[in-house]
């Protein structure tokens, strides 16, 4: 901002904007570098250094606009970096590479086609939205982030940033805008997909003297990074989504809750409540309107289960983020008792949209009982991984292959897993399943806050299960017994699978300890629990009577349940295994077929990988086998 | 000592002196001294007037206090779930064979800590680690080696 002038009414910001606008150009040539979590993972950071320093040696420092932006979603292959208006997007570049990207496309208006993205055909791609990965999403929440430079207001408000807020406080009541957000059907987004409407609703009905409104970016189901991603690139959308609610359900307070471990969201979101307050968005009278309203941040301090709405409320209150019995709702006794209305980031940033575009509009994306778009962080054993916003409906194997390209190195296909610890996995004959709230939760998964994983035929089920367990058995409260425990006793139940000890009665004792802890757990996490298990003997029974009656792990994966053996025909003696093994289990001459030493092999999995694609000599086997192979083979007792 | 206690103080004051800000002055503290000494959780609890059995309480619920110290560089190994698929727990054990101690240890010279995360939010590069403020996509144990020989 060049000069902090205060708005005192709707005309002063209706100008505001306008100069803002009209002193844009936009055709303007402009440098989008992302700084998403993947990116700067790949030190994209360097990039934009380079940027700054080769665009003042250029002298195009003038003419050029340079910002890093949030998450531009394509985290498989970045740095990205789009060059705006044409939208001409490099991929995997590096410092490098900023000079060539100088010369050639900002100041010769050519293309570096070896920076571009290259389809299954082998031909470049010049233009961000024509790579495959883009060209089947609808970035309705998310298309701005390439755009605003998370660190200006200005950028969001040229893009139309604040004017749904400035339409609801002036030109709409309270029971409008509710009743607007109630008419779109938006649903939350953090997992449970409770109509967010009525929530609002709910809580501004109960007579009370103060209420809270609360944004909910404890995102900590692992593998999802959604949440970070719109408030590292975005902070003014959630913002402004907050405010409106806090208009309509007559709050002058909101929280922003948001874990500790990210750090670059919580800098951008202080930057710009900061920036709010000094030009008066924020604090008492807004635009003159009477609407007094301002925004506190608290971290959270890492634990899975304060993403409970009553447990979140107890975390910012300072005490231990437990949940609490809801017999009455937190829309009615929520933080220090008062009616307060927690939804999730993403639900928070569709807000604006709805009320500037209407519930029309809204409601024209998506299928009938879930409206709108979804962000979903496509992870795992998927060939392009990132952030992908797509309308609801669209079908799991349009996601997973359309966009995510297929499966890594082109394996087999297994499983999707959706909603984290409190989801299940999808296999494949259900791959044309539709993303929806009420699809995903028949097939026994959920929604959840939308993390997908994928993963391939190398995958154990009963591991994967194992995991969740682990998970869930760390980050439980332990306030009740039928979580704290029950978890446990399933986690037992696992360990006895994936070390080949269990027996078939086991899988019943999996059904009656779920249907307990269903039944009776005191919060979602407990009552959830059980969903990745149940799912997978759903769909992968085959998978745990392995396990059970042939000691054998179908995926590969339970050390206790494999070994490896290297195939005589198939090894060409390259010595890559006996190099990488870590406890020189492996010998042999060079050229000539290599043995494995199964006394010492530690089965670190490093052999099987670094072994050539082509080649595939190192296999694995039943653990079972070994011993037998030992016991009989004339070898084995020379070895 | 005193110099300790006055830069607790100052956060304290930031967090205006109440116990609402119990949680965020503790991660401040945290920051600053890397972990949470006893003699600190003691002072924190008479200019709040909050039992010493409270702040414990929470300090051992919260996974990222530390009630003992910790190393000079942090590595952090991220068990996320599309980490997981990709070979997380392999990568724990090539780095905690690297360093010397198990997930959650401290070397005896304070120089490292290994800890596992739930999520690093960067699962494109699965499996990943972070050490320090860098991020390693599936290194290897030489990898590894080479940055731990890096640190001062």
């Amino acid at each position: 901002m060049s000069e902090i002038e205060k708005l005192l009414n709707p005309s002063d910001f209706e100008a505001f904007q306008k100069k803002i606008v009209e002193g844009r150009d936009p055709n303007r040539t402009a440098v989008a570098v992302c700084s998403g979590p993947g990116c700067l993972a790949y030190a994209s950071g360097k990039v934009f250094d380079r940027f700054k320093v080769e665009l003042l040696e250029s002298g195009l420092a003038e003419e050029v606009t340079l910002a890093q932006t949030g998450c531009h979603g394509f985290c498989e292959r970045g740095p990205s970096v789009v060059i705006l208006p044409d939208e001409i997007c490099y991929l995997r570049v590096s410092p490098d590479d900023v000079k060539e990207i100088i010369e050639t496309t900002l100041r010769g208006g050519g293309i570096v086609e070896r920076l571009l993205y290259k389809g299954e055909d082998g031909l470049p791609v010049q233009k961000e939205s024509d790579i495959p990965f883009y060209k089947h999403q609808q970035k309705v929440v998310f298309g701005d982030n390439k755009r605003i430079d998370p660190r200006s207001i200005d950028d969001y408000i040229a893009r139309g940033g604040y004017t749904a807020l400035v339409k609801a406080i002036t030109t709409m009541s309270p029971e409008t805008v509710i009743a607007e957000v109630k008419e779109s059907g938006l649903r939350g987004r953090g997992g449970g997909g409770f109509p967010a409407g009525a929530k609002w609703e709910a809580t501004a009905k109960p007579p009370a003297d103060t209420r809270y409104v609360i944004v909910n970016a404890d995102e900590g189901d692992p593998g999802a990074y959604m949440d970070r991603g719109i408030l590292e690139g975005n902070p003014h959308s959630v913002i402004e989504g907050l405010m409106i609610g806090g208009y309509a359900i007559g709050a002058n307070e909101g929280y922003i809750y948001v874990r500790q471990e990210y750090p670059l969201a919580i800098d951008n979101v202080l930057y710009a409540l900061e920036v709010l307050r000094e030009i008066g968005l924020l604090g008492e009278n807004i635009l003159g309107t009477g609407f007094n309203f301002d925004i506190i941040v608290h971290k959270g301090a890492g634990a899975f289960v304060s993403g409970e709405s009553s447990a979140l409320m107890s975390a910012i209150e300072g005490r231990v983020g437990e949940p609490r019995p809801k017999y009455i709702r937190t829309s009615i006794s929520g933080l220090r008792g008062k009616p307060s209305c927690l939804n999730n980031v993403e639900t928070w940033a569709n807000v604006p949209l709805i009320i500037n575009k209407g519930a029309d509009w809204f409601k024209s994306i998506g299928t009938e009982g879930s409206k709108g778009t979804k962000i979903f962080s496509l992870v795992g054993n998927v060939k392009n991984t990132g952030l992908v916003e797509v309308p609801m409906g669209m079908t799991l194997r349009q996601i997973i292959f359309d966009i995510g390209g297929g499966i890594r190195d082109d394996k087999e296909f297994k499983a999707v897993q959706t909603g984290g610890p409190s989801g299940g996995v999808i296999p494949e004959d259900m791959l044309d399943l539709h993303v929806d709230y009420d699809e995903l939760y028949a097939a026994g998964s959920m929604m959840g806050s939308g993390g997908m994983i994928v993963m391939d035929k190398d995958t154990c089920m009963v591991n994967v299960a194992k995991y969740f367990l682990e998970f869930l058995s760390d980050e439980s409260c332990g306030k009740c017994v039928p979580c704290r425990d029950g978890i446990d006793q399933l986690l037992e139940v696992l360990q006895r699978l994936t070390s080949g000890n269990a027996l078939e009665e086991d899988l019943e004792l999996i059904e009656d300890i779920s249907l307990m802890m269903k039944e009776c757990a005191l919060c979602g996490l407990g009552q959830s629990a059980p969903n990745p298990v149940l799912s997978s003997i759903k769909y992968f029974k085959d998978e745990y009577i392995a396990h059970i009656a042939e000691k054998r792990c179908p995926g590969g994966v339970c050390k206790a349940l494999i070994a490896y053996t290297i195939d005589k025909e198939k090894c060409i003696g390259c010595g890559k295994c006996m190099k990488v093994c870590p406890v020189a289990a492996i010998t042999g001459e060079k050229k000539s077929p290599h043995k494995i030493n199964n006394a010492l092999c530690v089965k670190c999995d490093s052999c099987y990988q670094e072994c050539p694609a082509k080649v595939q000599a190192v296999t694995k086997i039943r653990q079972a086998d070994v011993i037998t192979a030992f016991a009989t083979s004339e070898e084995a007792a020379n070895e | 000592m005193l110099g300790k206690l006055a830069a607790v103080d100052k956060i304290i004051e930031a967090h205006g002196s109440e116990r609402e800000g119990l949680i965020q002055i503790l991660l401040d503290i945290q920051r600053e001294f890397r972990w949470l000494p006893k003699d600190i959780l003691e002072h924190v609890s008479k200019r709040l007037d909050v039992p010493i059995n409270y702040i414990y309480n929470l300090t051992t619920f919260y996974a990222h206090f530390s009630l003992v110290p910790k190393g000079r560089h942090s590595m952090h190994v991220c068990m996320g779930t599309a980490c997981h698929v990709r070979g997380a727990e392999r990568l724990l054990e090539r780095t905690s064979k690297v360093l010397g101690i198990k997930p959650g240890q401290t070397s005896r010279d304070e120089k490292f800590s290994l800890d596992t995360v739930n999520c690093l939010g960067a699962c494109a590069l699965g499996p990943v680690m972070i050490a320090d403020d860098e991020y390693l996509s599936n290194p290897t144990m030489e990898d590894i080696r080479r940055k731990a020989d890096s640190c001062e």
